[in-house]
């Protein structure tokens, strides 16, 4: 199995061979359990226990003052019927597309085209490729939503080039609000993934692009039987972290729409704070929390499976 | 060398490259270039929101909550993965199967129970109550780093120490630890960014105290408060983003490797 993992996805510690007759790795250990201790302590405590009583509280409606009613799975039948709620999956859908698919499939093509070069100063291009993904995503919302306002470079530019008449706020905008703050995640996302691809494609052996051509292969048959295959790993970590980044945005909608305008930019992860405490609804917010930590951990396990035809 | 990358090919990678690097530093230059007010450079905006944003006592607050769960989460990571990296007891599978799950917790997935379980403990708007959650996270990407440091690390080594009649404690902090330092700086660069970064917690736990807000929290107060005063909100920003991207500068590499490594390192 691959590691699943949320925030990154490092180096899978494949099982150590052990040569044989060795003695197996370390003596059956008592003191062991002293070492774990502490920290499944504090994990249970504050990350076990909170998911647990989550899931608890989803099967209740209460308004985190009076007592609660036993609702069973009320909460998640509401979160899939509800017109409102279904819309903020549809939301989510939408920004999978600009967080996920956009960067992934722009970032695969430009470095299948790069892929038989290997440029100088890659660690440079690296740095400021990733650079996206160290800033504080509060500091992010807080430059876009400069970027994107009424007097902004975005419509500066627009007026330089005389398309004033499409300049408009665009974050505030029924229409454009959400490809905007989907556009925020390309940006964010596509560097990752260049990154990613940049550091595969160095490992795919120059034999096999010579091979390719020496039996007279076009760039198009060479992406298929030399690239594709040889970044199909990479392929499958970046579609996860992307979709991710996408399901874990509140920071971001909070920050530039605050689900606005109307709700069109409602996201789950931004209903799970809105419904707790706006409208006081914390079993269902519980419920959309569960629902999108059901969603992580298919996309850990599926993506993979899907784009690297592991069982 | 066989077949040279032809020159156009060359071209139109460097061209690619290059293109996609400016669409990254953009937005960040022209933050920058917003906030220093060019083309009439002046340090106003950001001596202002430094001031009105309270940005002194905010920093210092993330500061004190990124180093104590930095400290207390690589402690904690440091032994559980020892033991589960190079020892054998039952119950070990479980236990990192366990660990492992937290990475895929998303923190909209806890955030509302976590709000009232400190409620009701008294640790809501308290440093505590803002540290312990976030010590749970890092320490299940920890354990999860450095078991498999630990799992990589020569047994030699580890059998040599126990014939010279070390005990399981010397071996590690004595033997393992000086020898995995690019593994605990990695594992230590990371939760430190994404403790300074965090935003959802601290704007559910530190509700009501003005006065324990994290920069990131505090940034967010200050857009609420000087919407279009947009000079002052880009200086804020940065000063709010500068010091990751700043220890990002100089230590990079662990960054994008622990960020990627299980792909990087395939």
């Amino acid at each position: 199995m691959k590691p699943p993992d949320t925030r990154t996805r490092p180096a899978a510690d494949r099982t150590r061979h052990r040569p044989a007759g060795a003695p197996p790795p370390g003596e059956p250990r008592r003191v062991a359990y002293l070492y774990v201790l502490p920290a499944l302590l504090v994990y249970a405590a504050f990350l076990l226990w909170p998911l647990l009583h989550g899931a608890y509280l989803s099967l209740f409606r209460w308004d985190g003052l009076t007592v609660g009613t036993w609702a069973g799975l009320g909460n998640y039948t509401q979160a899939f019927s509800d017109p409102h709620l279904r819309g903020t999956f549809g939301h989510a859908a939408v920004l999978v597309f600009f967080y996920a698919v956009l960067p992934c499939c722009i970032a695969f093509l430009l470095v299948a085209v790069m892929s038989r070069s290997r440029p100088r100063g890659l660690t440079l291009f690296r740095t400021v490729l990733f650079l996206p993904q160290v800033v504080a995503m509060v500091a992010v919302a807080v430059a876009w939503q400069w970027i994107y306002s009424e007097h902004g470079p975005i419509n500066g530019t627009l007026r330089l080039l005389g398309l004033g008449g499409l300049a408009r706020g665009w974050l505030g905008d029924f229409t454009w609000a959400l490809p905007s703050v989907g556009l925020i995640g390309t940006w964010a996302e596509i560097g990752l993934a260049m990154v990613l691809f940049l550091a595969g494609v160095q490992k795919i052996p120059r034999e096999l692009y010579e091979a390719a051509r020496v039996d007279g292969a076009g760039a198009v048959r060479e992406f298929f039987a030399v690239t594709l295959p040889g970044l199909r790993r990479e392929l499958s970590v970046a579609l996860t972290l992307t979709i991710i980044a996408a399901l874990r945005n509140f920071d971001l909608i909070y920050l530039t729409t605050g689900g606005g305008p109307g709700d069109a930019t409602r996201v789950p992860a931004y209903e799970v704070y809105n419904r707790t405490f706006n409208t006081g609804e914390v079993g269902l917010a519980c419920a959309i929390g569960i629902i999108i930590a059901v969603v992580v951990f298919a996309v850990t396990a599926g993506v993979g499976r899907l784009v690297e035809g592991r069982p | 060398m066989t077949p040279a990358t032809s020159r156009a090919e060359r071209a139109t990678t460097y061209a690619v490259l290059i293109v996609f690097a400016v669409i990254a530093v953009f937005p960040l230059l022209a933050v920058a270039s917003q906030a220093l007010g060019l083309p009439h450079p002046s340090a106003a905006a950001f001596t202002g929101a430094w001031r009105k944003g309270h940005f002194a006592r905010y920093l210092t607050n993330s500061l004190i909550v990124v180093t104590a769960v930095v400290v207390a989460a690589s402690v904690l990571s440091i032994l559980a993965g020892y033991a589960l990296g190079t020892m054998e007891f039952r119950g070990a599978t479980l236990l990192f199967y366990v660990f492992l799950a937290g990475l895929m917790v998303p923190t909209e997935a806890i955030v509302v129970p976590l709000y009232f379980d400190l409620r009701s403990a008294g640790l809501d708007n308290t440093l505590p109550g803002l540290m312990l959650p976030q010590i749970a996270q890092s320490v299940s990407f920890g354990v999860f780093w450095m078991r498999a440091y630990f799992r990589s690390a020569p047994r030699s080594l580890i059998e040599a120490s126990r014939i010279d009649g070390a005990s399981s404690w010397t071996t590690l902090w004595r033997v393992l630890l000086p020898v995995g330092r690019p593994a605990i700086l990695t594992m230590v660069v990371l939760i430190a960014m994404w403790t300074w970064n965090e935003f959802l917690l601290a704007l559910v736990i530190m509700n009501s105290n003005e006065d324990l807000r994290t920069a990131p929290l505090g940034l967010s107060i200050f857009q609420g408060q000087h919407q279009t005063e947009y000079q002052m909100l880009m200086a804020a920003a940065l000063i709010v983003a500068a010091p990751v991207v700043l220890v990002y500068v100089f230590l990079q590499r662990h960054f994008i490797a622990g960020m990627l490594s299980g792909a990087v390192k395939e």
